[in-house]
């Protein structure tokens, strides 16, 4: 451990030397396509940054925080809803590993509210079923699910050995329907290997909850303000605190997609006329077949932050163009930013000037800059596990993405306008005025843009590239999750999770925002990384006063 | 209710399982392999598999959990791994560095049929191993037995691949510790120690999952068996495998393959247990027992004396890992506890039950093996009301709704700490289970107890 560097002075470090460093170590072939991943921030006019290579395979052997198909599928986007039967079809492994561990809260409406999460369901296929096919057992797993459980709906989940074997979940489904048509089954074909990351998964999950859930209830909720919110997992109840904040703001949230939500808001999330996105990896698939097809604009937000939270409430607000609801905004983020400023001041004097490292998820390593922004901290450096250019470089990039084969295997739906539901929700007059107020729709501008130059962007961060970026910048405080945190802490330096948040949240929304300086002003100036070494480290001269051994 | 939907009535279930008693043999593999010095784990399938058992390792252990992963595609899936694993290989060695990659197989890699022992041989071939490193495979696909058996597996590896017999007689014996926590295994070696005799232990875990923080992250950290102890059990007096399932099928190969007699024990948890270990090892090495372990087994045996009516006919019911079990159900049952139920998810075999009947008679309701899970375990303890439940942290759902006290114990125990640094094997660990069962159950009284009959000297 050695001592820590400033803000200005990590700015001088020669980005472009630390990459050679990194890629010196590799092998021929892999330094060639981690310099394609490794990338120097230069924003330009028209927020044109460099191309990152991303939604690339990972290369084997290296040491990568990624995860598979089914874990963006099942952990990810179908997790968090709480009365869809989920049943894991394959070992019994992943269907384990998924177990709660995503922290998804969920708040059923009452004691005798149906939530399915706390339950691990899984056909733990043996043997006879990888030699004979595990249909026959699939099929009985969903029949003692249905008798026992009595759900609305089921999910199939396939693992990797389902799809080799030749199981088809969605004939089973099928089937199963007929027999119970009281229950709306669905499989995914999510088989780890599917696609280069979790990323695969989710793509794979969108589209079957938009051709077998979305559309198939008409359950319109009152209110004049209906919006979903997509792509928001209420990890460690960040959805609560949304939900606090919009129903304070006189919003009908209509259902989010998918924290703490349940399978009829999903059924009916079509009559709603707004979609925000707050995660964009994982859900726009979602956000513009539902444009498609029902005629429901989209607009990116981020609640991760206060002014960030405020900003977006302001964009909800000028979508739907009401005097009364604007005032309304206006007057729950004048009322929520006084305790927030508050806290915010007080913390940010013992923060300012520290750095910060971000590598997580597809989304949060963009929306976290926010809440460091706001208590002083600077970003150095940040990047996605599993995140497309899109997402980096802004969706301007789409049509120049080159799709390679991992992706062309996953299915892209053609969505037509709904012969009788379509029902665009702005006219002409409306979208020049939104237009007029600086509101885009259907955009993401992507994480590069907004951060400064000479930052180093790196998709799918390894372990090897970690080491250097600390030896060489020794952050304040490094982002990412689980399997990176003790590895992190280690070398003395603090990594705050931020799949799980260390157990802790909500950091969504206002009170969120409070929870996170708190949170990192106690960790950039926590106490124990001090005493890492003992006294007698610090100073080793032998002193003596007696002398025990003569 | 968090498991609100849990009926107590019994239901016959034979394809779906519900809350799993046990998870996937390559985290098993994994785990053991960490137990080897300069050793870099390898799981040959999708990457999904590496980071779920790489996490949950890691929220068991709070260190850091090292390994690699094939990261098939769907193209790997097709063609088979072979181009994957000997390009992991290649960049491992010249990224990381370790002296030995211990693979795994997973499903995806068993279903296609990869032949590992193959394609390390054309990594070899190909000039991908430096000289002097070494990779070894165990296979351990994920429908097949569980965790405990995939420990089981990588440990029998290390045998088939490393140790030899070279006739050179050494004057230590082996010990096999099964799948325990870096802090038990200590423990052995320390009791071991005591005696006055010398030996090896593989796998061995502690200083690896279990390191100090000391301001440097090491990739590799000083603990774990060196290689050439594996190598050199072979040639050692005597192998003593603790725990039937995880520690029987090395200990099996090393008496074929390199002539080394072995001898099979319970995990040394409990009195007895320890008894059973402390004796063999006396057999074998020819010493006797020093003053000092008599001492903490007069410890031992003086708080159990001081206690028992907290114990007597307590009822409990138990969900974990078969070695784990039979050892922990002798001793509770030694304690006065009443034994109510057994639940593995491991299939332990009609021996397993054998073994839990002799301790505690035919009362007891034993389910092992597929279908055995936390939710059936779940409705018998609606049924029965037992006043403890053993279990990991899943359990804890079941202990909140039913308001039941929690033991945990074995794998995995993620909202915890201390059973990475405070054994539950040997006399002290013993004194430590003592010390959790009369806190539980003694809380639990306090709590309940009406004001008049509250309690200041129990």
């Amino acid at each position: 451990m050695t001592a820590k560097i400033d803000n200005t002075t990590a700015m001088r470090i020669d980005s472009a030397e630390v990459k050679e460093e990194m890629l010196k170590k590799y092998p021929v072939k892999v330094a060639r396509r981690r310099s394609k991943q490794i990338v120097v921030n230069k924003v330009e006019e028209n927020d044109v940054v460099p191309e990152i290579l991303s939604n690339t395979r990972t290369i084997p052997g290296i040491l990568t925080m990624r995860g598979c198909a089914y874990a963006g599928c099942k952990g990810v986007v179908l997790g968090p809803t709480r009365d869809i039967l989920q049943i894991t079809h394959g070992p019994i492994g992943c269907g384990f590993y998924s177990w709660l561990t995503r922290r998804n809260q969920t708040r059923p409406k009452d004691e005798t509210g149906t939530n399915f999460m706390p339950y691990a369901m899984s056909t733990d296929m043996q043997e006879e079923e990888i030699i004979f096919g595990g249909e026959k057992k699939l099929k009985k797993a969903i029949q003692e699910a249905i008798e026992l459980f009595h759900p609305k709906a089921i999910g199939v989940f396939s693992t990797c050995p389902v799809g080799l074997i030749g199981d088809d979940v969605h004939a089973v489904a099928r089937e199963m329907e007929e027999r119970y048509p009281d229950v709306n089954i669905f499989g995914f074909s999510c088989e780890g290997y599917k696609g280069v990351s979790q990323s695969a998964g989710h793509h794979v999950a969108n589209n079957k909850v938009f051709t077998d859930v979305v559309g198939q209830i008409e359950a319109p909720k009152d209110g004049k303000f209906r919006f979903n919110i997509l792509g928001e997992y209420n990890i460690g109840g960040d959805a609560f605190e949304i939900e606090r904040i919009t129903d304070k703001c006189g919003l009908t949230l209509h259902s989010t997609f998918s924290g703490n939500s349940e399978y009829v808001d999903f059924a009916s999330a079509h009559t709603a006329d707004l979609n925000v996105l707050m995660c964009h990896r994982s859900i726009n698939y979602m956000a513009e077949m539902m444009e498609k097809r029902y005629g429901i604009p989209w607009i990116k937000i981020n609640f991760i932050g206060a002014n960030a939270t405020a900003k977006s409430l302001r964009k909800i607000a000028a979508y739907f163009g009401d005097q009364t609801l604007i005032d309304t905004v206006e007057k729950v983020i004048a009322e929520e930013m006084v305790e927030t400023e508050k806290v915010r001041e007080e913390v940010r004097a013992r923060c300012e000037g520290k750095l910060a490292m971000l590598f997580v998820g597809g989304s949060r390593a963009h929306h976290y800059q926010e809440l460091f922004t706001e208590i002083g901290m600077k970003t150095i450096s940040a990047g996605y596990e599993f995140a497309h250019r899109d997402d980096y470089e802004g969706r301007k990039v789409i049509p120049d993405i080159v799709i390679d084969a991992d992706t062309r295997n996953i299915e892209e739906l053609t969505v037509e306008a709904d012969a009788t539901r379509y029902r665009p929700r702005k006219d002409e007059t409306e979208l020049k005025r939104l237009a007029k107020e600086g509101l885009t729709l259907s955009y993401y501008p992507g994480m590069m843009p907004e951060m400064e130059n000479n930052t180093f962007v790196i998709d799918d961060l390894n372990h090897h590239e970690t080491e250097i970026l600390i030896e060489k910048y020794k952050p304040d405080v490094f982002c990412a999750g689980i399997k990176e945190k003790y590895v992190i802490q280690k070398g003395g330096i603090p990594l705050k999770q931020l799949h799980s948040y260390d157990y802790s949240g909500p950091y969504a929304g206002f009170k969120g925002a409070i929870n996170f300086y708190q949170e990192i002003d106690r960790i950039v100036n926590s106490r124990i990384f001090r005493f890492v070494k003992a006294p007698w480290q610090e100073s080793p001269e032998l002193a003596g006063s007696y002398a025990w051994n003569k | 209710m968090l498991l609100r939907h849990t009926p107590q009535e019994l239901a016959e279930r034979t394809a779906l399982t519900v809350n799993p008693a046990k998870t996937c043999q390559p985290l098993g593999a994994m785990y053991a392999a960490l137990g080897i010095h300069n050793c870099l784990p390898h799981s040959h399938g999708s990457q999904g598999c590496c980071a779920y058992h790489r996490s949950a390792l890691t929220r068991h252990y709070k260190d850091p959990i090292m390994a690699t992963t094939s990261s098939f595609t769907e193209g790997a899936s097709v063609f088979g791994g072979q181009a994957n694993l000997v390009e992991s290989i290649n960049n491992i060695f010249t990224i990381y560095g370790p002296d030995i990659i211990a693979v795994h197989t997973t499903c995806l890699s068993e279903v296609i049929g990869d032949d590992l022992k193959q394609i390390i041989n054309k990594a070899i071939a190909d000039g991908k191993v430096p000289e002097g490193k070494r990779v070894i495979h165990t296979n351990t696909p994920s429908f097949k037995g569980s965790h405990v058996t995939g420990f089981a597996n990588m440990t029998q590896s290390m045998v088939q691949y490393l140790s030899e017999n070279t006739d050179r007689k050494l004057n230590l014996i082996n010990i096999i510790p099964g799948f325990v926590e870096p802090s038990d295994m200590t423990e052995i070696k320390r009791i071991v120690s005591e005696m006055g005799i010398k030996s090896i232990m593989f796998p061995d875990t502690s200083g690896v999952v279990n390191s100090p923080l000391d301001g440097k992250f090491h990739m590799y950290p000083k603990g774990g068996t060196p290689i050439t102890d594996i190598i050199s059990a072979g040639n050692n007096r005597f192998t003593l495998a603790l725990g039937r399932i995880a520690s029987l099928p090395a200990a099996q190969l090393l008496d074929t393959k390199c002539k080394v007699p072995y001898k099979l024990v319970d995990l040394p948890i409990g009195l007895r247990a320890t008894d059973t270990l402390i004796d063999t090892l006396r057999k074998i090495a020819g010493v006797s027992v020093p003053e000092s372990l008599m001492a903490e087994r007069g410890q031992l045996v003086d708080v159990i004396t001081d206690n028992s009516q907290y114990f007597y006919r307590k009822k409990v019911a138990l969900v974990g890992d078969p070695d784990h079990l039979v050892s922990v159900t002798q001793f509770l049952a030694d304690l006065g506890m009443n034994i109510l139920l057994i639940v593995t998810g491991t299939p332990a075999g009609p021996k397993f039950e054998r073994r839990i009947r002799e301790f505690t008679g035919d009362n007891v309701v034993v389910k092992c093996g597929l279908g055995a899970d936390l939710f059936q375990f779940h409705q018998f303890i609606k049924q029965e009301k037992p006043d403890l439940i053993f279990g990991n942290t899943y359990a804890k759902y079941i202990a909140r709704d039913e308001d039941i006290p929690l033991i945990r114990m074995g794998f995995p125990i993620y909202d915890r700490v201390g059973h990475q640094y405070f054994p539950i094997v040997g006399y002290c660990g013993a004194l430590r289970l003592i010390e959790k069962i009369l806190t539980a159950l003694l809380d639990r009284q306090d709590r309940d107890a009406p004001e008049e009959s509250f309690e200041l000297v129990m």
